[in-house]
């Protein structure tokens, strides 16, 4: 296959990576933004404070001390989801989907006790899954119903959308598979598939694994033609809104549904990647840089959501 | 003014200011920009240290006599408040500090720098008068026996002194030369001197130093020279070969002692020695010129010996980092910590390139494998990496010891990698098996190596030393050139082959 020149790629309007930090990152990102976003304990907070859906927080263990009390916690609680606040890559969150008896029950199958779960959680404010190991605070939170249109197309792993929002405008989306070759993890470069969203109806666009063009999911054998997200108007509300809360300039909201709750929103990202230009096949660049030709008005979430609509609509682009 | 504009401004005026010095210096000083020819320029600097006993001192150093083709280019003295003369006596100069009194004790500096023009012998030299050692009679009769059977095998001077110097140097000497040799305070040097005067060989020290650039507390060596009627003989006694070391400075043929010190005690001369491979012409130049110029007065040059060694190696940084901005920011070749490259790469210089990479690969390999044990423990990662940085060491020790046993030197180099850093590239490896899959390992840890090969290749060109090193100006460029970089905001190369296939699947 034959390499991309760079006149080619602008041409299709990809964003680069250098571009991405120079120009949209470092100029439209505040730094001192970031801990609300790095922090998913934080997020949640001023999520809910704003009104904006997020899984439901059953409670916090700040310091070790503090673990003993977890029982109180946990008391009726039979599915919830124990992760660090701070955790990178996916690590330390620990998914108990039911109980039996004293026991407690994992996604995978696999059954802990009450000592295991402590044991999870001490770790976790020891700083074993964050980042350069600082401590942390490990959160326990509502588990995630997944509406069956996403699990249909997820293998082991967490399905969720990526919204990239800039300024405030849903600027280009994809849903992004866990398969068995990413061992569960939902990161394109590891081999999870990518799903280019159309951002006015929410209907697959092109859905690629490896750089491959694929038609169905390689486990579950489900079409990706046939995918439709359901709340898709909700689903860029969440994201859109987002900006507000942020008042991040480029931004990626991780949303994913509930089956019986709706969108919500996972966690947010200061530093998006770029894969998405590839699940869309189309360059991001193009789309940013037609928000910052508009005039700079404050607009509400509704008017950026049906500019964008007009703006990104696959067929206009 | 908007930052673009800014930083190109000031980048341009950054890389018009250094290209326009270098050029000065080139055109209107006469700064040779390309190496030219090269030969080795040591500089060595002579520490001369005592403690005071009351009263008077006066310290005397023998100045070394452009000897054996070396020649001395040029020399400096610190005599930091004392009376300082130089003296000739018998054509031999000597360095002579005086004081009335000392308080505390205190150091003295004799600074030359000196190349070999041409590989001469020695040539001749008055034959010394031979003394016979007075000898106690138990000793008398050991050093007869051991005359007597070197005599035996052998007739000539020369002959005699090597047999003697291998007996000595491979540990396969007769009771009678242990008992010489073991019980004697003296240095085993005076045995051999007396052994030699007893066999009524003339003989007589060569003293000079053994030059290993980067040395810091070198000391002064002997070598042994005798006389068979017609010529001399010069033998290393550390080897026990005859002939004179490349590597050897002459510093001073037969005579009493180099530093003599008299209301002084616990004196001692040691030596820093940096090696410097320039063209002579740019050396004189230096020199010459370094008093007249307020240009090179602020020059490296005008640093002590150990300072330039180390700039030597700051100045080669820069370089180093460009290739990983390059590669980073214009290739997007993704490396494992930032700068971690260039101390592989610093590290590599010492080492050579292909023993570094052997002993780096073995190491970093080795320590992965024992974090992937550490890594079961569940232990915190301070905790941890203070592990690794122990097994670390563990590993560096035992391929040392097992390579020497072995009779690989090269590998005893280890020592040069720099521990930390290797202990955190392990961690950050296996934080990355763990998360990110071994694949992204390989292209971290590939690119690390790759960004290290290129700096090391690039750092160590004659051409880019010599730069760095005389032109320490064209640095004020190369940091325009990264703050442009700093602005880049195009494709890099790896967005080539990343997109390869977008937009090519609707049609």
């Amino acid at each position: 296959m034959r390499w991309k020149t760079p006149r080619e790629l602008r041409e299709l309007g990809v964003l680069g990576m250098n571009s991405r930090n120079i120009d949209y990152i470092g100029r439209t990102n505040d730094r001192s933004r970031y801990p609300l976003v790095d922090n998913k304990l934080k997020t949640k907070q001023v999520a809910q404070q704003q009104g904006i859906a997020v899984p439901e927080l059953f409670g916090v263990v700040r310091i070790q001390h503090e673990v003993q009390g977890l029982e109180t916690i946990l008391q009726g609680l039979d599915t919830f989801v124990i992760k660090p606040a701070q955790g990178s890559g996916g690590k330390g969150i620990l998914v108990i989907s039911g109980r039996r008896g004293d026991d407690f029950i994992k996604s995978t199958g696999a059954v802990l006790n009450f000592r295991d779960v402590k044991r999870h959680a001490s770790n976790i404010l020891s700083g074993l899954y964050s980042l350069g190991g600082r401590p942390d605070v490990a959160m326990i939170e509502d588990m995630i119903d997944f509406d069956e249109t996403l699990s249909n197309y997820s293998h082991e792993g967490v399905p969720d959308i990526r919204v990239i929002v800039y300024r405030g405008f849903p600027v280009m989306s994809m849903m992004r598979c866990a398969t068995h070759a990413s061992d569960g993890k939902a990161n394109l470069h590891q081999g999870a598939v990518g799903v280019g969203l159309d951002i006015v109806t929410g209907h697959s666009l092109y859905a690629v694994q490896n750089n491959q063009k694929v038609e169905q999911h390689p486990d579950t054998g489900f079409r990706f033609d046939e995918l439709e997200l359901p709340h898709w108007d909700e689903v860029l509300q969440l994201a859109a809104g987002c900006f507000e809360m942020t008042e991040l300039g480029y931004f990626g909201a991780d949303i994913v549904l509930d089956r019986n709750k709706g969108p919500m929103i996972l966690e947010l990202n200061a530093r998006p990647g770029l894969a998405i230009q590839i699940a869309n096949q189309v360059g991001l660049q193009k789309r940013l840089r037609m928000i910052d030709d508009m005039r700079a008005i404050e607009r509400d979430v509704e008017e950026r959501i049906s500019l964008a609509k007009q703006m990104f609509g696959v067929t206009l682009v | 003014m908007t930052s673009k504009l800014q930083i190109s401004l000031v980048a341009g005026i950054l890389i018009v200011l250094g290209l326009g010095l270098t050029l000065y210096k080139k055109v209107e000083l006469g700064f040779p920009l390309l190496p030219g020819q090269r030969q080795s320029v040591w500089t060595l600097e002579s520490k001369i240290s005592l403690k005071p006993v009351a009263g008077p001192i006066e310290i005397s150093l023998a100045l070394p006599e452009n000897l054996a083709g070396w020649v001395v280019l040029d020399d400096h003295f610190a005599s930091s408040g004392f009376d300082f003369t130089v003296m000739e006596s018998d054509g031999r100069r000597h360095a002579r500090w005086t004081r009335e009194s000392l308080e505390r004790s205190t150091t003295l500096y004799y600074k030359l720098q000196a190349y070999r023009a041409d590989e001469f012998d020695l040539g001749g030299s008055p034959v010394p008068e031979i003394m016979p050692p007075e000898l106690t009679a138990d000793r008398q009769a050991a050093m007869e026996r051991v005359v007597a059977t070197l005599r035996e095998s052998t007739s000539d001077a020369a002959g005699f002194t090597r047999l003697l110097l291998q007996q000595f140097v491979h540990d396969e000497m007769s009771q009678d030369a242990i008992f010489l040799f073991g019980s004697r305070e003296e240095s085993k040097l005076g045995v051999v001197m007396d052994v030699l005067a007893f066999a009524d060989i003339p003989a007589q020290r060569v003293r000079g130093v053994f030059l290993e650039s980067g040395r810091r507390r070198q000391s002064i060596d002997s070598l042994i020279e005798v006389f068979d009627g017609r010529r001399w003989h010069i033998f290393d006694p550390n080897t026990g070969l005859l002939g004179m070391p490349e590597n050897f400075f002459v510093w001073q043929r037969g005579g009493e002692s180099i530093l003599d010190v008299v209301g002084g005690s616990s004196s001692r001369l040691e030596f820093a020695i940096v090696k410097n491979t320039l063209p002579i012409k740019t050396v004189l130049f230096m020199e010459q010129q370094a008093g007249e110029q307020p240009l090179l007065d602020f020059s490296i040059y005008s640093l002590p010996v150990e300072q330039q060694g180390v700039f030597k190696g700051l100045l080669l940084i820069p370089v180093g980092a460009l290739v990983v901005v390059l590669l980073r920011v214009l290739v997007g070749i993704r490396t494992s910590g930032t700068f971690m490259p260039i101390l592989i790469a610093l590290a590599f210089i010492q080492t050579t390139l292909i023993t570094g990479l052997f002993i780096f690969l073995t190491v970093v390999g080795a320590g992965l494998w024992i974090r992937y044990y550490l890594s079961h423990l569940n232990l915190l990662l301070v905790a941890r990496i203070t592990a690794v940085v122990i097994v670390v060491i563990f590993i560096m020790a035992a391929l040392s010891i097992v390579s020497y046993k072995f009779g690989f030197d090269q590998v005893l180099t280890v020592t040069f990698l720099p521990t930390i850093i290797l202990a955190w590239t392990i961690e950050r490896m296996s934080i990355l098996w763990e998360e990110e899959g071994g694949h992204e390992v390989l292209i971290q840890g590939g690119g690390s190596l790759l960004a290290a090969i290129l700096a090391y290749l690039l750092m160590s060109t004659a051409l880019i030393e010599h730069l760095t090193f005389n032109f320490p100006e064209l640095m004020i460029s190369l940091l325009g050139v990264v703050l442009l970089i700093g602005k880049y905001s195009g494709y890099r190369l790896s967005e080539l082959y990343r997109f390869r296939d977008l937009g090519r699947h609707d049609q």
